[in-house]
């Protein structure tokens, strides 16, 4: 099957999509079979905003190990930022 | 038999589907007078994508009528494929009752068709796989193939996105023969799924065929991914189109 757990999550942002920057509100987590990626499943993150349709997201696919690099990667910005990030 | 040289046409149309919607359709014809039978293709979760439309044309290649209607259409008919497959995986998938209507409207196109001999076929990947066997046990067909599809038997676990539910105790309203591929090491479905669909089409006494691939898993057909194992799609295609020969030939 080619399904499973989506952990959907509220953002407060910007994201860069075919017709330029958009505001987005939410971001959709989930590993699943990818549409693009050469693997077979893939960490997948829709970001989007919903008012705009279902063209309104900007999309990855990342290999899992690459996806758990970027999850250390963010916190060890935020971490570096200190107080800022808070 | 396949069509001279595997010439073929292929283009973008318009069908019903349930309750009138109107849906795009890739369709591949092969090229010469016929008369063909039809293939109806369904496409796998990741939607109405290039890998399936190659599928279509592959059908047109070997002498059938084919037609891949978007189930995502209605996310709207000028909406990327991907990002339609992403807002439908959203929504929990299709509604069966839905499904029904768009394929009962795609086989009555391919029916139409002047080249048509009169008789359809359906074969569906991963979700399609359980989507050609509910077709096959709701919609008239001649033949249909199930390709790796999960929950026709099994239960949904908890927390999966996608709402559907077993379908299995319709076995006994199967309408055609029904060939099956299935690899040994999908998880989705499983070897223990697999056999209860077995034992549920032999008890209802149904015409099948089903072959267990070694060293295969989900998706084994699909060429642009790890998944692909050449050993179980060369055979596959093989069985496929035996299959469809078996079932679809006519004047």
């Amino acid at each position: 099957m080619c399904s499973y757990l989506t952990v959907p999550t509220a953002v407060a942002g910007s994201a860069k999509g075919p017709q330029g920057w958009m505001s987005v509100t939410s971001a959709s987590v989930y590993f699943d079979h990818p549409f693009h990626a050469p693997f077979d499943h893939t960490l997948n993150i829709d970001f989007a905003d919903p008012s705009r349709g279902p063209g309104g997201r900007v999309a990855v696919e990342l290999s899992a190990e690459s996806a758990r690099r970027l999850v250390a990667s963010i916190n060890e910005a935020l971490a570096a930022a200190g107080a800022a990030a808070r | 038999m396949p069509a001279p040289e595997e010439a073929l046409g292929a283009a973008n149309v318009m069908i019903s589907g349930h309750e009138g919607a109107q849906l795009n359709a890739y369709e591949a014809l092969p090229a010469g007078d016929g008369p063909f039978g039809g293939v109806l293709v369904i496409h796998h979760l990741p939607g109405w994508d290039a890998g399936t439309k190659e599928i279509t044309r592959r059908f047109a290649a070997h002498g059938y009528n084919a037609i891949c209607p978007n189930l995502y259409a209605r996310q709207g008919l000028d909406v990327d494929p991907d990002d339609a497959a992403a807002a439908a995986r959203e929504a929990g998938g299709v509604p069966d009752e839905q499904f029904v209507g768009d394929a009962k409207g795609a086989l009555e196109a391919l029916r139409a068709l002047p080249t048509s001999n009169g008789k359809v076929g359906v074969i569906g990947y991963c979700s399609g796989g359980r989507h050609a066997f509910l077709t096959a046990v709701s919609l008239p067909v001649d033949a249909a193939v199930d390709c790796y599809g999960a929950f026709i038997t099994g239960t949904v676990p908890d927390g999966f996105p996608l709402k559907v539910k077993p379908i299995v105790d319709r076995a006994p309203r199967l309408n055609c023969p029904l060939l099956g591929l299935f690899g040994n090491e999908d998880h989705f479905p499983n070897r223990d799924q697999v056999d209860e669909l077995e034992a549920a089409l032999k008890d209802a006494g149904k015409t099948y065929e089903f072959h267990r691939y070694d060293d295969a898993g989900h998706a084994f057909f699909s060429v642009d991914r790890t998944a692909y194992r050449p050993e179980a799609a060369v055979d596959g295609w093989q069985r496929i189109f035996d299959w469809f020969g078996r079932y679809l030939a006519g004047d």
